[in-house]
């Protein structure tokens, strides 16, 4: 029996040294299960069948044929199913009519679900789910997304947005300035596709409902489910122990509430898996955009009027709101300064929060409309922003927690080589490439929600740490173990991190780039609270000694400020404009994001983004056919991101930049990587070529059509 | 999915009898694409027959001099092997540039020459398409044809065929050999595919039940000054939206032979016979060039997504042709071409 002193090492100093993660040894091994494999006794399984009409009404689900194929248990759809309770507001609001799911006969866009069938084996439900014949009555849809379409509107606020800000008075703003950029700028609809597909299993245990998931955030899919299966908080535990992915589409998914359905009404646990075409219409994307960048500036540069003009698409069952305009009112002042978000909801699936919603495609609009100035001023893209470095907030007036974007600037200009470029466009020629660099600037918000934790002091002298925390691919294991093991004063090696398990109470989710933050915050008080308790002496008793925190309090009484990472991304490419081909040749990011906790999973964190920002600037996109209404191609052959092959040398590194309100010193890192990415590319292509790709991507049809310099616009 | 049989055959007539008693049966060779299409719900048969073990995995020179390639060679083997690098380059070129290293060490002759196309209406079940029901419609022509065909499509079917290899081969005047219950037969490859007309389901002319047991690469000197290059939308793992396969022989200034053929243009490799007849006797040179390649695709009908392809093959022609009538050397001595694919960087 050890006591709390004795059997401690004094081994402070993890947190910002490199180490692998924790489970690294079990993942690579195959020893870490996953949500689709963990095994249950008498698990049945479940297969979706999804609306192949993109609006109309359900006629009928001839279910009696497929009852009779081999292994078939049941076929849930809107006539037999279950009811669940839609009227509540949960932590994101009211739910997700897709959660409601088979509570009625109507198809709101094409990939709905419509019916569940379980099986004995997966290989029995999927071929009766496909030789299952549903008869619609299909009414007429309409899924084409453009600038100002009927249907448009500007939506209310909600307490953590408005969706519109005005500063001063733009007309007169653009009329005095000297150089005026107007722009319009298009990204496509984008899809978030952990290589782990969603899979949820489910069962009753004793009267408690016990669903083992792969989500971003356990407590908040157990309160989901409690809410929607009418069901005592108390009675649900979701378990999320690994997951492949999730960058945004791991929340509460119809796929969780009918593995409980089924699980109840078979009475045996039941798992429901995605298939990678079901993941494009079931787990959210990000809507395409259309933007509108204005920028009035006076002949240095320094802006007059900034106006950005954001519209994505929703579906007609939720709102969502991709906030394109939102790093406007951040990045840059002017005297007259306007954003607005718009949006207008067409026959299609409900988009989601994906990696930087907002910053990433309103980055790529303001940071080329940025460019764009600087060759009409003849400013360095550099000089120009610097420029226009706001001291506060440019629409809130507050203060900026911390800002250090120039230090990003200088050492990102350092380190890529930036001084003495030749800002004169389609005049580097190495064979048949045109070469060209570009730069863009990137901001993401930095904040904490709160969130409960608990150490314990075991008696042979090691620490287990309970938080429902969600380590989804980013290393958030790994970093919480270093932070605990400061805060206590030990080895990494001496604390057991469990997360993931609803059980251990509330916690943020691994999304808005907040998790680590807000997870990292609990932990550091709870492990305190325990330092405290500990150092009253005394023995440790058998089942040890617990100290648990709730960081509502302390979060709630942050003051008002702008909080927010900053970074700056410089990028190299080579452009063939007789076979329209771009290759990236090297991308550089320089970060100023809080402390960073583990060297070694944060630059992966910021080469994911920063390579995502590849993908999104030269590949990515969805297409949706208006005919049928649905996507073509919805599978990761057709749907192209960058391959090996497309990545260059990716370097990211950061400038120091704790921050002092933040007991760790952490801003947050999960998303900036992205943000000023694509722009940083598509400025680079101007470089080369001379021509403005002002729509993503900058596909080698849209290169070639350009054709060459003569500073032309792509249509 | 489907249940169905798995039966591997070990000679080539045994695999022909066990087709034909198994009407909804299907060779296997790599199954890089027929095992894809199973997943889907776009093929069902009852029956694999699994071919990889046949003899037929060598690549032997002909007493014609030129080369007979077995169809179970893996396209890995294929690239690699010196005498294709020597006598057509072009053609190891053309299969390096396609799938991943996996792929190609899975994927045979034999299955590439049959693979489907990438359509997008074509692999998703919940669509309509001709090639996979006859009679329920085209939705590309209306709707998202950014990468269909330019060439000898039809009102009922734009898709292209997406092999690399094949277009090659049809550069080089391969011949494909089989073998059915009444014995062998061949078929040049330029005849191998069927026109795409309104029965877009029919893809090639073998006969029903024919096991294809390989590819006959007549002589052609020409190739060994030969070179393919492929567009894709990303540097790898995606199909051609457009790529050229040529050879060139140049003598004083006056070109004595070349080949061309396109892919990604049509339902079919397509070998470019008027933009050759145009340059052959001619002058070298871009206007030449872009002249011939301007002959061959006057043929051309655009879509309103897909015209840019006029363009890229036109600039590709130029592009490749001036590459090749600029290498020094003749034919027969130029080993160095380069293998490996251009890369950017």
């Amino acid at each position: 029996m050890t006591t709390t002193t004795t059997g401690r090492l004094a081994v402070v100093g993890a947190v910002g040294t490199a180490h692998t993660r924790v489970e690294g040894r079990d993942k690579v091994t195959g020893a870490a299960r996953y949500a689709g494999e963990i095994p249950f006794a008498e698990l049945a399984h479940g297969w979706l069948v999804l609306s192949t009409i993109a609006r109309g009404r359900i006629r009928s689900v001839e279910t009696a044929p497929v009852l009779e194929m081999p292994g078939v248990l049941t076929v849930l759809h809107h006539g037999n199913a279950p009811r669940v309770d839609g009227d509540y507001t949960g932590p994101m609001g009211p739910p997700d009519p897709a959660l409601l799911v088979f509570q009625h006969d109507r198809v709101p866009y094409a990939g709905w679900p419509v019916a569940l069938v379980v099986a004995e084996t997966s290989e029995q439900a999927r071929e009766a789910a496909e030789a299952l014949v549903v008869q619609y009555d299909e009414e007429p849809h309409d899924v084409a997304f453009s600038a100002g379409r009927p249907g448009t509107y500007t939506p209310a606020d909600t307490p953590r947005a408005a969706a519109e800000q005005r500063k001063g008075d733009p007309v007169a703003g653009f009329a005095a300035s000297a150089v005026v950029v107007d722009a319009e700028y298009t990204t496509p609809e984008e899809h978030h596709n952990p290589l782990e597909p969603h899979a949820a299993a489910a069962q009753w245990d004793d009267g408690r409902l016990d669903v083992v998931d792969s989500n971003q955030g356990s407590a908040f899919v157990a309160q989901e489910l409690a809410k929607l299966f009418s069901l005592d908080p108390g009675a649900v535990r979701v378990r999320s122990e690994n997951v492949g992915g999730a960058f945004g589409s791991k929340g509460t998914r119809p796929h969780q509430v009918l593995a409980v359905m089924a699980a109840t009404v078979l009475h045996r646990p039941v798992r429901v898996v995605l298939t990678r075409r079901q993941m494009f219409s079931l787990v959210g994307y990000r809507s395409p955009t259309v933007q509108r960048v204005r920028l009035g500036a006076d002949p240095d540069g320094r802006l007059r009027a900034l106006d950005h003009e954001a519209q994505n698409l929703t579906s007609t069952q939720r709102e969502f709101i991709e906030r394109s305009a939102d790093p406007a009112r951040v990045m840059y002042d002017a005297d007259a300064h306007h954003t607005v978000n718009r949006v207008v909801p067409l026959d299609v699936p409900t988009p989601t929060w994906m990696r930087a919603p907002g910053e990433a495609p309103g980055s790529f609009a303001l940071e080329c409309a940025l460019d764009e100035l600087a060759e009409k001023c003849g400013v360095d893209p550099i000089a120009l922003r610097v420029r226009n470095e706001p001291a506060a907030g440019p629409v809130s007036g507050l203060p900026f927690s911390s800002r250090n974007l120039l230090a990003c600037y200088e050492e990102g200009a350092r380190r890529f080589g930036w001084a003495g470029r030749d800002p004169r466009p389609g005049i580097r020629r190495e064979g048949r490439w045109l070469l060209g660099t570009g730069m863009a600037a990137a901001s993401f918000p930095s904040g904490a929600a709160p969130s409960t934790a608990s150490v314990t002091a075991e008696p042979d002298g090691t620490f287990t740490v309970r938080i429902t925390a969600a380590d989804i691919g980013t290393g958030a294991r790994t970093a919480l173990t270093l932070i605990a093991a400061d805060e206590l004063e030990v080895a990494p090696d001496r604390i057991s991190m469990r997360i993931a398990d609803s059980d251990f109470g509330p916690a943020m989710i691994a999304g808005g780039s907040m998790g680590t933050r807000s997870w990292a915050w609990a932990v550091t008080a709870a492990a305190r609270d325990l330092r405290g308790q500990l150092a009253l002496g005394g023995s440790i008793p058998p089942h040890g000694i617990t100290a648990r925190s709730d960081t509502a309090e302390l979060i709630g009484a942050l003051p008002a400020r702008e909080r927010h990472a900053f970074g700056a991304q410089f990028a190299e490419v080579a452009v063939d404009v007789t076979s329209g081909e771009v290759r990236v040749r090297r991308m550089l990011g320089i970060f100023a994001a809080g402390r960073i906790v583990n060297p070694l999973t944060a630059r992966s964190q910021l080469v994911g983004g920063m390579i995502w920002g590849l993908s999104m600037a030269l590949h990515e996109e969805a297409v949706r056919d208006e005919v049928s209404g649905g996507l073509v191609g919805a599978d990761l052959a057709s749907y192209h991101f960058a391959a090996n092959a497309d990545v260059p040398v990716v370097e990211a590194d950061w400038v120091d930049d704790p921050d002092d309100e933040d007991p760790v010193g952490i801003k947050g890192i999960g998303e900036i990587g992205i943000v000023g990415a694509a722009a940083a590319v598509a400025n680079a292509v101007w470089h080369a070529t001379g021509t403005r790709h002002r729509h993503l991507p900058i596909r080698p049809d849209r290169v070639l059509l350009a054709g060459p310099g003569s500073h032309r616009q792509s249509s | 999915m489907r249940e169905f049989g798995y039966q591997r055959a070990f000679d080539v007539p045994g695999a022909v009898a066990l087709l034909g008693a198994e009407p909804e049966a299907r060779y296997l060779g790599g199954g890089t694409n027929l095992v894809d299409l199973m997943k889907t719900g776009v093929e069902r048969p009852a029956l694999l027959i699994d071919v990889r073990e046949l003899p037929l995995d060598r690549i032997e020179a002909t007493d014609a001099g030129g080369l007979r390639i077995g169809a179970t060679v893996t396209n890995s083997d294929l690239a690699a092997h010196p005498e294709v690098r020597r006598r057509y380059p072009a053609l190891a070129q053309a299969v390096l540039a396609g799938a991943s290293g996996q792929l190609r060490n899975m994927a045979t002759v034999g299955g590439n020459l049959l693979q489907r196309t990438r359509c997008g209406y074509f692999t998703d079940v919940a669509k309509p398409c001709n090639k996979r029901v006859p009679g329920s419609g085209c939705p590309a022509i209306e709707g998202e044809h950014r990468n269909h065909a330019i060439l000898g499509a039809s009102a009922h079917c734009v898709a292209v065929h997406p092999s690399d290899m094949a277009v090659a081969l049809a550069a080089f005047d391969a011949v494909v050999t089989y073998e059915t219950a009444d014995g062998p037969g061949e078929l040049p490859l330029a005849e191998f595919y069927r026109p795409v007309g309104d029965t877009p389901h029919l893809e090639t002319v073998l006969p029903a039940g024919a096991l294809i047991t390989g590819i006959v690469l007549p002589p052609a000197p020409v190739a060994a000054v030969s070179r393919y290059r492929k567009v894709r939308e990303r540097a790898s793992y995606a199909f051609a939206i457009g790529s050229i396969a040529a050879a060139l022989d140049v003598r004083d200034g006056v070109v004595q032979e070349v080949r061309l053929a396109f892919g990604a243009v049509a339902s079919r490799p397509w070998r470019a016979r008027e933009a050759e007849r145009l340059l052959t006797g001619g002058p070298v040179g871009a206007e030449a060039f872009a002249a011939a390649a301007d002959a061959e695709l006057a043929a051309a009908r655009a879509l309103p997504d897909n015209g840019y392809k006029v363009t890229l093959m036109r600039n590709l022609v130029v592009a490749v042709l001036s590459e090749l009538s600029e290498l020094p050397g003749a034919p027969g001595e130029s080993g160095t071409t380069d293998l490996s694919g251009e890369a950017a960087r």
